[in-house]
């Protein structure tokens, strides 16, 4: 090569490079600029954005979830607390092979099949992030078991959780009610109430009873905690916090005794009673026999117990006194004969022959009296002694069925009562409107004979039969009845009294109304239906028995309690209040298929107004009980290892 | 005789271009303390790195580039030869096999060849000056493509797309026609569905995520959401040494390495990113200028493909910080936690100012 060349060359070949590096450099500016202007627009522009994305990133609101208010009776005796339990749980998502961890565990603590069963059925309804209890109430020993070998089990965890708690078992249960894990439809309702962000952490709501209807008062304002998290979700340090708002502590009406000694009166029977105080409405009893043990669903009911209990053909589940549904029976003659005085149409000295028969003019029915042949002359106040059926047929039809039902209306029948639990039935008072309006069908005239004694499509529930006695009992004036008494603010200590509302008053003659009273106190004495409830007794006790039948018996047919199957007997009823002079107490007990009302229902009725009025315990006595009942390996004194404010880091 | 000593240690030093390489070092080094949540340890052990790619540096600014031209060949031969080692027995370690075992030591020879690809290519062309024909590039191409196919087999996207951007710059310097630059471009275009097919699952799914980050937040998609939110929440002045969220609260994924831009960014803000960005242009401004001034054209080559590669690398890291490009394992250089890129990093800075210093010596 010649140098000449090689130098033009050169020359020439650096000419090129440097444009082609002038062009690079260029290219390298632009992109730069790129770099500089995205920096502007995301630093700059959406500055804004990106610090309040950065902030949400940091920044976690962590719900203080408040202590359930406590359920208390009239004299303080605990109906329902809480109390801090070790639970092991899982969170499904952050574990591998769930089976074969719950084996695992099984080796440190013990899991029963009832666990894994809970665990199964309480995973399925939550979510897979969601951490699922597997043991609850552990004990010291085993989670120190566990914790030691923690690190074994990522995805599992000890928690100290605040658990509910009902230490008198199944006394109670209906009106109690109990809490539950909140479901999808406890959340819709949650959200549509607008009360689901104060659900935040919560797991349980009330499903049933108090517990249920003063959740809003129960459960408190959640508090919060906005802490500081990491990527994990560890939290690093807390900023602020607004503490929970414990839930009010409800103070009950009755009276945990004598609701023990009228459950204990029950025995093995089925049945209702309610006790009312007649001047302001406080329920003092609320029996629903049989009972069930609410603790069984704090946790979750596990398939078995479920079955048990809703399959049974005693119904323990059912809510009698607001959802059971009967016949008044006999029991409703002395609403009937208010109804007759204050209409005029059987006023004293009135008096019929009774026959042992009623038969409508031009008609071949025979409407039989409860005593064949009849009670002899009977005027009013008797007819209610003795109960005589042929005289309230006769009522009746003279009253009509419009007047009739529209008068004892006033007693509440037909209607809702307002008590303080949901789900109340409001029962049936028939009308030829009704009928029609049901069955397309005409009134018949004897269908008015037997609403006067109770029978036919009228249907009561036990409460309302309790408050009409009441509303007797207090002359008429209807006061709502209750069974939260007080509501006590946690914090304070503060107590609310809940309002005594009256919601009806019907006047009433007081000739009229010491007719019937007259008529209810000799039910008691020698010679009334109820005599042996009365026997002894150091106060007057005004009442009225009450049959309802179960099956229709044919004409011609006599009933015979001892040849029908045990589930077909009647219904045996009792209504009282007592002393009868100024009442304290007025009750109504429907003992199912118990037969005669005086015999089966009444006594039980003698037993709750013995202990109420004269302090007086049924022999062999009913144990006392105490305040605090913890269940047995309950661990009292826990400090707990992790509080729920403050999640675990590991 | 002390001074003497000095003057001959740093005869071939390039002062202005090791201020700048110093200066974003020392950056790094404080960055790096606030992202790996103040750990000592980490950066004294980067300072260490730091120190072994000084040396590194230095024994390469005392190599005369007329040695350097001679090893081209050899260099890149020997790191063909390693590379095909790595795909035969080569460890694997997240997934990727790119590393070998050499008894004493282990060696990612990927990291070589960012220097052997643009020395042989800059060889190559330097040889055929005289005489370039169509022919050259062609071959240029496959000398360039070989490498590149072996390291985007481990897989390694970033390593390979640099190494690739190396070489072409290399053929761009060295006249490739305009109008076959323009043919390429449009010939990749046509070819994108093809390479699309070609791309690994993982490395589609970052290219599609980039377009919709929002796609997978916790996914794939999270590494992009939570950079832009470190960015973007960072502020003008950003959120102080120490003090970004989004870093010490654990958001920030791989923060002390492929993502320290996103640390830095959050804690020192958009005047920051504008310091770090000028002194970047300063060293690519420098690197230009001794390609410019470069007496062969071996020389030019080199110092033009190892300065545009520099540019490239950061231009790739922050651009996919900041979320315009896709999420490839490209380290920010100078600054990202880690020895072995920095080293070759350096050696290639020390490339750059033999070629600088030596060029009086050859003219004299």
């Amino acid at each position: 090569m010649k140098p000449r060349s090689e130098f033009k060359n050169y020359q020439h070949e650096q000419y090129h490079f440097r444009i082609r590096l002038g062009v690079a450099a260029i290219v390298v500016l632009l992109c730069f600029g790129i770099l500089a202007s995205r920096f502007f627009f995301l630093q700059m522009a959406r500055y804004e954005h990106y610090q309040t994305l950065a902030e949400n990133n940091r920044i976690s609101l962590v719900p203080i979830v408040p202590n359930r208010g406590l359920i208390l009776d009239r004299n303080g005796v605990l109906l329902a607390h809480n109390f801090f339990v070790y639970t092991l749980e899982i969170t499904p998502a952050k574990v591998n092979d769930v089976e074969e961890t719950i084996n695992d565990i099984g080796r440190l603590v013990e899991v029963s099949s009832l666990d894994r069963k809970r665990f199964k059925k309480l995973r399925a309804q939550s979510h897979n992030f969601e951490s699922v209890p597997l043991r609850t109430h552990l004990n010291e020993a085993e989670a120190a078991r566990f914790a030691v070998n923690r690190y074994r089990f990522p995805g599992v965890d000890i928690k100290s959780r605040l658990f509910r708690h009902y230490p008198q078992g199944k006394m109670g249960s209906h009106l109690i009610g109990y809490i539950g894990r909140i479901n999808d439809n406890d959340l819709a309702s949650l959200e549509k109430s607008g009360d689901l962000s104060n659900y935040k952490g919560s797991d349980h709501i009330g499903k049933g009873g108090l517990e249920q209807y003063y959740e809003r008062n129960l459960h408190g304002t959640t508090g919060f905690q906005q802490v500081e998290i990491d990527a994990d979700g560890h939290a690093v340090r807390v900023l602020s916090s607004t503490a929970p708002v414990p839930g009010d502590n409800l103070i009950l009406s009755v009276d945990s005794t004598l609701q023990s000694i009228a459950e204990e009166a029950f025995g093995d029977r089925r049945g209702a009673l309610v006790a009312i105080n007649p001047s302001n409405g406080e329920i003092l009893a609320y029996v629903s026999q049989p009972t069930f043990d609410p603790n069984l669903f704090v946790d979750g009911i596990d398939s078995e117990n479920w079955k048990a209990l809703n399959e049974s053909l005693d119904k323990p589940l059912i809510n009698r006194p607001i959802r059971g549904i009967y016949p008044p029976g006999s029991t409703f003659k002395p609403f009937v004969a208010m109804a007759g005085l204050e209409a005029e149409k059987r006023a004293p000295p009135f008096s019929i022959s009774d026959p042992g028969v009623f038969v409508l003019p031009g008609s071949s029915h025979r409407y039989r009296d409860w005593k064949p042949g009849g009670h002899g002359q009977v005027d009013m106040q008797h007819a209610i002694t003795v109960s005589c059926d042929t005289f309230f047929y006769g009522l009746a039809m003279d009253l009509g069925i419009d007047k009739l039902t529209s008068f004892v209306s006033h007693f509440g029948f037909g209607k809702k009562s307002g008590l303080d639990i949901r789900g109340e039935i409001g029962g049936l008072l028939p009308t030829p409107e009704w009928k029609m309006r049901r069955f397309s069908q005409k009134w018949y005239p004897g269908e008015t004979v037997i609403t006067g004694i109770g029978q036919g499509y009228t249907l009561v529930t036990p409460l309302q039969l309790a408050q009409a006695t009441a509303i007797l009992a207090n002359n008429g004036v209807t006061m709502r009845p209750h069974l939260v008494a007080s509501i006590q603010e946690a914090s304070s200590g503060i107590s609310r009294p809940v309002p005594i509302v009256s919601t009806d008053k019907i006047s009433l003659r007081p000739e009229n109304m010491a007719l019937v009273k007259q008529g209810m106190i000799d039910v008691t004495m020698p010679g009334g239906t109820a005599a042996s409830v009365g026997a002894g007794s150091t106060y007057t006790i005004a009442a009225k028995t009450g049959t309802a039948q179960v099956i229709g018996i044919k004409q011609n047919e006599k009933y015979n309690e001892s040849e029908v199957n045990e589930r077909h007997r009647d219904h045996a009823l009792f209504i009282a209040y007592a002393p009868a002079e100024a009442p304290k107490i007025a009750l109504a007990v429907i003992v199912e298929n118990g037969g005669h009302g005086g015999s089966v229902a009444g006594p039980i009725a003698r037993k709750v107004m013995d202990y109420y009025l004269l302090g007086k315990t049924p022999t062999p006595p009913i144990p006392v009980v105490p305040a605090v009942t913890p269940e047995a390996g309950v661990p009292q004194d826990l400090t707990p290892i992790v509080t729920e404010d403050e999640e675990p880091h590991d | 005789m002390i001074k003497i000593l000095i003057r001959h240690l740093v005869k071939h030093i390039d002062s202005f271009l090791l201020g700048c390489l110093l200066f974003a070092m020392l950056i790094g080094l404080f960055v790096l303390y606030s992202a790996s949540g103040e750990s000592l340890e980490r950066v004294s052990s980067q300072f260490i790195n730091i120190l072994v790619a000084l040396a590194a540096m230095w024994i390469a600014t005392n190599i005369p580039p007329q040695h350097l031209e001679r090893i081209a060949l050899p260099l890149y031969i020997l790191g063909l030869l390693l590379l095909l080692g790595v795909a035969l027995f080569g460890e694997i370690s997240h997934g990727a096999r790119r590393w070998l075992h050499l008894g004493v030591a282990r060696i990612q020879p990927s990291e070589l060849m960012k220097i052997a690809v643009p020395m042989l290519l800059a060889w190559y062309f330097s040889k055929r000056e005289a005489s370039l024909r169509l022919s050259d590039y062609a071959i240029g191409t496959i000398l360039l493509l070989l490498p590149v196919g072996f390291i985007l087999k481990q897989p390694d996207l970033g390593t390979s797309l640099l190494i690739a951007a190396s070489g072409f710059y290399v053929l761009y310097l060295a006249g490739l026609s305009w109008r076959l630059l323009l043919g390429a471009s449009a010939l990749m275009g046509g070819l994108t569905p093809i390479l699309w097919s070609l791309l690994h699952d993982y490395q589609r799914k970052r290219i599609e995520i980039l377009f919709d980050p929002s796609q997978d937040p916790l996914g794939a998609g999270y590494h992009t959401i939570q950079a832009s939110i470190a960015l973007g929440s960072g502020g003008i002045a950003g959120k102080g040494w120490l003090n970004g969220t989004q870093t010490q609260l654990d958001f920030l994924p791989e923060r002390t390495t492929d993502f320290i831009f996103a640390v830095f960014s959050e804690e020192f803000g958009l005047l920051g990113n504008l310091l770090l960005l000028l002194l970047f242009s300063l060293i690519t401004g420098r690197g230009l200028i001794i390609a410019a001034q470069a007496q062969n054209t071996f020389c030019r080559l080199l110092a033009g493909s190892i300065t545009l590669t520099f540019f490239t690398y950061v231009f790739v890291n922050i651009g996919m910080v900041s979320g315009i490009l896709p999420v490839v394992g490209v380290p920010l250089p100078l600054i990202s936690y880690g020895g072995t890129s920095l080293v070759t990093l350096m050696l290639g800075f020390g490339i750059l100012m033999s070629i600088q210093t030596h060029k009086k010596l050859v003219a004299a």
